[in-house]
């Protein structure tokens, strides 16, 4: 045990105390930071420009009429030639030129033009304003009232109530669930293979160094697995552990440097939320309006999720997958004498990985059906099914089953990786098939 | 006493037998050579012996007893293969590897900065190992397997890749460590470093013991007949008239003196007649039976093995 402790601890120090982990320590928060903070601020310095835009109408239908934000303004030319601007626009200040065709009512084409190019916001603006301007002009000829029409139109929202089994009603939106079940589904997926892929180069390492003669005289091939196995599932935690605190620290301090109101972070987050949806930042104003409450929404939903539970699996998973997974990596890395040689055995093994993350749509759209049910317990794929379930509440008989199930299937793994491990780590110069691996499992050995 | 013995033991990888019915015995303080030519299984019987493989069948003895895990603190191996953590410092590598056969952190800091004193290699310590040459990394590979002061040390072919003076140190070391008491088994292709350090070997070839038993019991046993006899001025007919008794095997006249070399036909005769006889030829000034080198007995004993299996086939 002592010996084991050794082991653990050499590995772990000489990982941890690595530049690699170290940048990566620090740069996983700021990424992960930055898909937070980076599109509220993007947006927030986008918006902070004025842009003017010369409108050159020759249908004559919507001078005056194109309505302006805070950050785009309009300004109607007459008897201006179009080249005259676009020949002009680095003396001009216009940001672009918009002209109107006569015959803009039949055939709705408009041109945008500029020395730059025109922001996803200006066209989106311009595109959803003339088409409002022109929907409005042929239901009129239709005689049509548009306050009837927008009194037809409706926003239908469906409120989830979900009944748990002892009879307590819990009301959720699954969008939030989605989002944590993919996040921590994906962060398990990357977890196993970076760290099982570790051990995997350990192995090989000190098989192709030669030390591990040095070594297992000295300790068991097994304890020398373990060792490995359990020093860098503890550079993982470590690892999580700091990008959470970084994260969080990051997020916090840049929210009361840059973002002085909270409302104002809320409503950037928001809109930096609802940006995938409308694809447009330049209907600011209605986004936020509409973002009061749906952050208020969002924050609530947060409020209802059980954190505690959801890192709680994620912990559990992760080591749990990653044990199973990393017994593996070892035996692979045993049995081959340089890592282009692993490519045979580390199909199968990555198959039912990839296969987990492919069936992220399917689970997370129906976290009961039978398909999410069964591959979150099968142990190959459960660690990153299982906590693509979690968040939205998965029955306590389920979850037992899973761990059972996983835990069994490691402990069983760890046992067959451990016999082909022992056999496979002083082989060296012969080609390996399965055949061979199955005949090292029944290889007398210490 | 033998503190180390080996009964029966078979071996086999994937229907190769890499040891077969081998059975070796130790003596306390001695330095036991096992010999072989490359493939022989030296290498899977130095593994069984440090217990990194089990063998498939026989039994192991150490002090009397069978061996055990635990014995492995008192075993010292510096296997053929050398290798280290590359990117690992010389001397952290060096206390991890003690610690792993059980020697205290602060005992082991005491007799590495010892070792390193006394082989001057201080300036290496925080060294990595990729920095150091290979008969550098050979050294501290060294240093590491006697760390843990061993009873019975386990040294495969220890002398490759090192310079003369660097055998020379080694050689001095093991020679020591024998003083001090330990048991030292030597692996190794040179046979004049076996005649100078080895008390007992075991000849492997093709996964048998062919030969084992004390150095010079065996070359006792290996002597055929022949003797060297130097003659200084004029001789007198010396061919002639030994021609029907001896076989003259070289006669070389170098520097006024006769370097003669002979087989004794006829085993009846005694040293004592034989010298008698010799005596008459001319102003003798040496006479010594010459026994086989270790060189010859290996390449004598390989080489038979593979003749009968070309005769037979």
């Amino acid at each position: 045990m002592n010996k084991i402790w050794i082991i653990i601890k050499r590995e772990y120090l000489t990982r941890v105390k690595k530049r690699s982990f170290l940048i990566m320590t620090v740069l996983g928060p700021i990424l992960m930071a930055a898909m937070f903070i980076g599109p509220a601020w993007l947006s927030q310095v986008e918006d902070n420009e004025i842009k003017t835009i010369a409108v050159i109408d020759s249908s004559k239908i919507f001078i005056g009429s194109l309505p302006e934000t805070e950050f785009i303004k309009f300004e109607y030319l007459k008897n201006v030639k179009v080249s005259d601007i676009e020949n002009n626009f680095k003396t001009n200040n216009y940001y672009a030129l918009l002209f109107i065709p006569p015959s803009v009512l039949s055939s709705p084409i408009v041109s945008l033009s500029s020395n730059k190019q025109p922001s996803l916001a200006v066209r989106m603006h311009i595109t959803n304003s003339l088409k409002r301007d022109i929907e409005s002009l042929k239901l009129l000829k239709s005689d049509i009232d548009p306050k009837v029409l927008k009194s037809i139109e409706t926003d239908v929202q469906v409120g989830i109530t979900k009944l748990n089994d002892d009879g307590t009603r819990k009301e959720e939106s699954a969008d939030l669930q989605m989002i944590l079940g993919i996040v921590g589904g994906m962060l398990i997926y990357f977890f196993i293979f970076m760290y099982g892929a570790q051990v995997m180069r350990g192995v090989i390492e000190e098989k192709t160094s030669r030390i591990i003669e040095v070594i297992i005289s000295s300790v068991k091939p097994f304890q020398l697995m373990m060792g490995k196995i359990v020093g860098i599932a503890c550079v993982g935690l470590t690892q999580f552990l700091l990008w959470i605190i970084l994260t969080l620290t990051i997020v916090t301090s840049v929210q009361s440097v840059f973002f002085k109101k909270d409302n104002t972070f809320k409503n950037i987050q928001a809109q930096s939320i609802m940006a995938g949806n409308n694809g447009s930042n330049a209907e600011s104003s209605k986004v936020s309006q509409i973002s009061y409450t749906e952050v208020d929404a969002i924050y609530d939903e947060i409020k209802k999720i059980d954190f505690l539970v959801v890192i709680g699996s994620f912990i559990f998973f992760f080591l749990a997958g990653y044990l199973l997974y990393s017994a593996m990596f070892a035996a692979i890395g045993s049995a081959v004498d340089s890592e282009a040689d692993t490519q045979q055995f580390m199909m199968p093994v990555t198959i039912p990985l990839i296969l987990s993350v492919a069936l992220i749509g399917n689970v997370t759209s129906n976290p009961e059906g039978p398909l999410a049910f069964w591959f979150s317990i099968i142990p190959f794929t459960s660690p990153v099914v299982m906590m693509m379930r979690i968040p939205f509440g998965v029955p306590w008989t389920e979850v037992v089953l899973s761990v059972s199930v996983l835990i069994a299937s490691f402990i069983f793994m760890t046992w067959i990786a451990g016999k082909i491990y022992r056999t496979g780590i002083l082989m060296y110069g012969k080609k390996v098939n399965y055949k061979e691996l199955y005949k090292w499992l029944k290889y007398k050995n210490y | 006493m033998n503190i180390f013995e080996a009964k029966g033991i078979v071996k086999e990888y994937s229907g190769h037998r890499a040891l077969d019915n081998v059975s070796v015995s130790i003596r306390e303080g001695s330095v036991f050579g096992i010999l072989g030519p490359n493939g022989a299984g030296k290498t899977s019987l130095i593994r069984i012996m440090n217990q990194i493989t089990a063998p498939d069948e026989g039994e192991l003895f150490y002090k009397g007893l069978p061996l055990i895990s635990s014995n492995i603190v008192e075993f010292g191996y510096l296997p053929e293969e050398r290798g280290l953590y590359k990117k690992m410092k010389v001397g952290e590598q060096a206390l991890y590897l003690a610690m792993l056969r059980g020697v205290k952190k602060t005992e082991a800091l005491k007799r590495l900065k010892f070792w390193f004193e006394k082989f001057e290699i201080q300036s290496w310590w925080g060294k990595k190992v990729e920095e150091l040459s290979k008969g550098m990394q050979q050294k501290v590979q060294f240093i590491i397997s006697v760390l843990h002061e061993p009873k019975f040390l386990i040294f495969d072919e220890p002398f490759s890749g090192f310079d003369p003076i660097n055998v020379n140190i080694l050689k001095h070391e093991i020679l020591r460590m024998k003083d001090e008491g330990a048991t030292i088994i030597l692996s190794t292709h040179n046979m004049a470093s076996v005649e100078e350090l080895c008390d007992d070997i075991a000849l492997i070839n093709k996964s048998k013991v062919v030969l084992s038993g004390a150095v010079s019991e065996i070359r006792q046993r290996f002597k055929n007949n022949t003797y060297a006899v130097t003659y200084s001025g004029f001789i007198n007919l010396i061919e002639a008239s030994l021609r029907h008794q001896y076989e003259i095997l070289s006669h070389v006249e170098k520097d006024g003196l006769h370097h003669l070399k002979f087989k004794l036909l006829d085993q009846s005769v005694s040293t004592n007649m034989l010298i008698s006889g010799l005596l008459p030829l001319g102003n003798m000034i040496s006479f010594n039976e010459v026994l086989p080198t270790m060189n010859d007995i290996f390449i004598n004993a390989v080489g038979e093995i593979i003749n009968e299996e070309i005769l037979t086939n």
